[in-house]
């Protein structure tokens, strides 16, 4: 490393990106596709970030399909890509999939290491390596970030730290447990009965892996197992033995709803014990191991000391819509720690986040807000010539609207008859942000897990939310579709230009009292958009 | 404290034995707002049932700050059970932390606690007294 000269010296920047797992790297790269002067440092050695370690039974659980109906390459192809991070330029882009051997269609941990490591080169993504952030604090406007190299000044900073420090459940004894991190062979579990401390990814992920050697294994955790959100879990996709075997009646696994009261040493063993969450009882279990897959948190160092609010036990920032932390300005988070940002969480529906597909959308987007916030950057806005056709589109191949549903939108203005494409951003700032009259095009989701396409119009600052019909290939560009997107635009047009009665009502939906009659008007034309407040799809909750 | 123990101390929860806090606090997600953040929009489908962990949150109706909520407080249980969207705003007026339960768990949370159900409408039925000793 001393031969060759390290970027990045300490100094001033505008901002500053902490990390080189796939949140510091797409975030870098969209800056300084911006134009936005920063600096990257990272503690590691190579890019990676925690795909350099995790997952531990080395198959992630996102898709990448290396075949599609559509260009490996082009914007839509992302949408059946989750791994590989957003490129411009050819070389760069799509290139986990040209690393799989297809044993399956989800990479392997080595796979995604590989395509990140490709992405670094091919997209030039400069980092300095081997330098460890260590403190943080403000001085004035700015935010002074001490390293083992010197002093980082910058107006904003991305942390993209990743969620991959172990977290330990405060539970009396679990200190004797080994944590997930830590089941590296398997065979060290051959004939041992094994209780596993938590049933999300990492616990199901663990019970997986040594379920071809554990003499018996007992998954507990207070949160009941839904079947029904399990079975639209990314995680039924690689790590439901376990459960599968349990919810037959199958010997020697076990999945139970409990909270686990405190762990004590027996001899070589241990004695775990639980009171039911979901049922009247306790029970108690003497095993050979304990593992705690209780989860990972993000290493926020001095942060919380500095007044970052967190939430889920302190484990993840809580964040704005643009991923800035609720309490400290200009501290912004990237990758996996994106997650702390929930969106308007429709039906409860949370974002894509925590996984690449998700953040490498958050990263372009946040660099066009830092864009525009610290350098008054102005994004060109390309005029849209048929706002419809565009509308449409975007609802049935926006890889962004698809990956992020119900968090991120795509945004186009009106003004005077003449339409321009705002870009993507995040649909809690479109809905509760005032601006010019515009659409913003959402994918959602609703209770059944139904995909719905979704168009919000806002005018004269109101908000009135469509909901167009599901469609069983999730295609919107079809006719009747067409119709009823301009009944919409149509609406608006008209009305802002030369009012015009029958279509007046459809505009004037963002009260719970209009929005009936308008959805009627609408079905007399045959254009069958379904108004919020009057779809039965709601009703009964 | 964690979520459980938080849960514990409030009305709603009160008659809850600490291992069905746990199933409560595990089964679902906590959010936090900043002052001046929307939390329930409306006219919006979907929106969730809140429980306040932590700060205080105002009721908007035709841009008046109507009521105030605070810690122990909820909202969006009207919505949440009517399937109707919301007819007000509900914007953090400062820092705010809430347990968010989406509508559909709601119902089950509430058919499969039954002491839960009494508190919440008896706490309904004091909402309906004031509202209407309020009227003009």
């Amino acid at each position: 490393m001393a031969a060759v000269e390290r970027p990045y010296p300490p100094g001033d920047y505008d901002v500053v990106v902490v990390g080189s797992g796939p949140g510091g790297l797409q975030t870098s790269y969209c800056l300084r596709r911006l134009g936005v002067r920063h600096a990257v440092l990272s503690r590691d050695d190579r890019p990676g970030g925690m795909f350099q370690r995790f997952p531990i039974f080395q198959r992630l659980i996102t898709w990448t399909k290396p075949d599609a109906p559509v260009e490996r390459g082009s914007r839509e192809y992302e949408w059946y890509d989750h791994n590989s991070l957003l490129a411009e330029e050819p070389e760069a882009k799509a290139l986990v999939p040209g690393l799989m051997d297809r044993a399956f269609d989800l990479p392997s941990r080595a796979e995604m290491e590989a395509g990140l490591a490709a992405f670094a080169e091919r997209a030039q993504v400069e980092v300095r390596y081997g330098c460890t952030w260590e403190s943080t604090r403000h001085e004035g406007e700015q935010i002074v970030l001490g390293t083992s190299d010197g002093e980082y000044r910058c107006r904003a900073v991305v942390f993209a730290l990743g969620v991959t420090e172990p977290w330990r459940a405060d539970v009396p004894g679990l200190e004797h447990a080994a944590h997930y991190v830590d089941t590296m062979k398997c065979d060290r579990y051959a004939d041992r009965d094994v209780f596993v401390v938590g049933k999300r990814n990492s616990g199901f992920e663990v019970a997986q892996g040594i379920l071809p050697w554990a003499r018996s294994i007992v998954l507990g955790s207070p949160r009941p197992v839904q079947t029904d959100a399990l079975a639209l879990s990314a995680l039924r996709v690689r790590y439901l033995h376990p459960y599968d075997e349990y919810a037959r009646g199958g010997p020697g696994t076990y999945v139970i709803d409990v909270s686990i009261e405190r762990i004590e040493p027996v001899g070589e063993r241990l004695r775990v014990f639980t009171r039911g969450t979901t049922w009247d009882g306790a029970l108690e279990f003497e095993v050979d191991d304990v593992i705690a897959a209780t989860g990972f948190q993000t290493p926020l160092q001095d942060l919380p000391q500095l007044g970052l609010v967190t939430v889920a036990d302190g484990r993840i920032p809580a964040l704005t819509p643009y991923w800035e932390s609720v309490s400290l300005p200009g501290v912004f988070f990237a990758g996996n720690a994106s997650q702390g940002a929930r969106g308007i969480g429709k039906r409860g529906a949370g974002a894509s986040s925590s996984s690449v597909n998700g953040f490498r959308y958050n990263a372009r987007v946040l660099a066009r807000h830092l864009a525009e916030r610290l350098n008054g950057h102005e994004p060109g806005r390309e005029p849209v010539a048929d706002v419809v056709s565009f509308l449409l589109r975007e609802l049935t191949s926006a890889p962004e609207l698809w990956v992020q549903k119900g968090y991120l939108c795509r945004v186009v203005s009106a003004s005077d008859g003449t339409h321009v494409d705002e870009g993507v951003v995040p649909l809690a700032t479109f809905l509760d942000s005032p601006g010019p009259d515009a659409f913003a095009a959402s994918v959602e989701v609703d209770e059944t897990g139904r995909i719905i396409p979704t168009l919000y119009v806002r005018r004269r600052g109101e908000i009135a939310e469509h909901q167009l019909d599901p469609h069983p290939l999730h295609e919107y560009e079809s006719e009747p579709y067409r119709r009823h997107v301009e009944v919409l635009v149509g609406a608006y047009a008209t009305r802002s230009h030369s009012a015009a009665p029958a279509i007046s009502t459809v505009a004037s939906t963002s009260s719970q009292v209009a929005t009936r009659p308008s959805a009627t008007t609408l079905s007399r034309r045959g254009a069958n958009v379904h108004t919020s407040a009057s779809s039965p799809r709601f009703d009964g909750g | 404290m964690s979520i459980a123990e938080t849960l514990g101390q409030l009305a709603l929860f009160a008659d809850l034995s600490p291992s069905q806090l746990e199933a409560i606090a595990h089964s679902h997600e906590e959010d936090v707002f900043a002052a001046g953040e929307r939390v329930l929009r409306k006219g919006l489908s979907g929106g969730n049932f809140y429980v306040i962990l932590e700060g205080e949150a105002a009721v908007g109706i035709g841009g008046e700050q109507r009521v105030k909520l605070m810690r122990g407080d909820y909202f969006g249980e009207i919505s949440a059970l009517t399937g109707d969207v919301p007819t007000a705003d509900v914007v953090a007026s400062t820092m705010l932390r809430c347990l968010v339960i989406p509508a559909p768990q709601l119902e089950r949370l509430l058919l499969d606690r039954p002491q839960l159900m009494l508190r919440m409408l008896r706490m309904e039925a004091h909402r309906l007294r004031n509202t209407l000793e309020w009227q003009p």
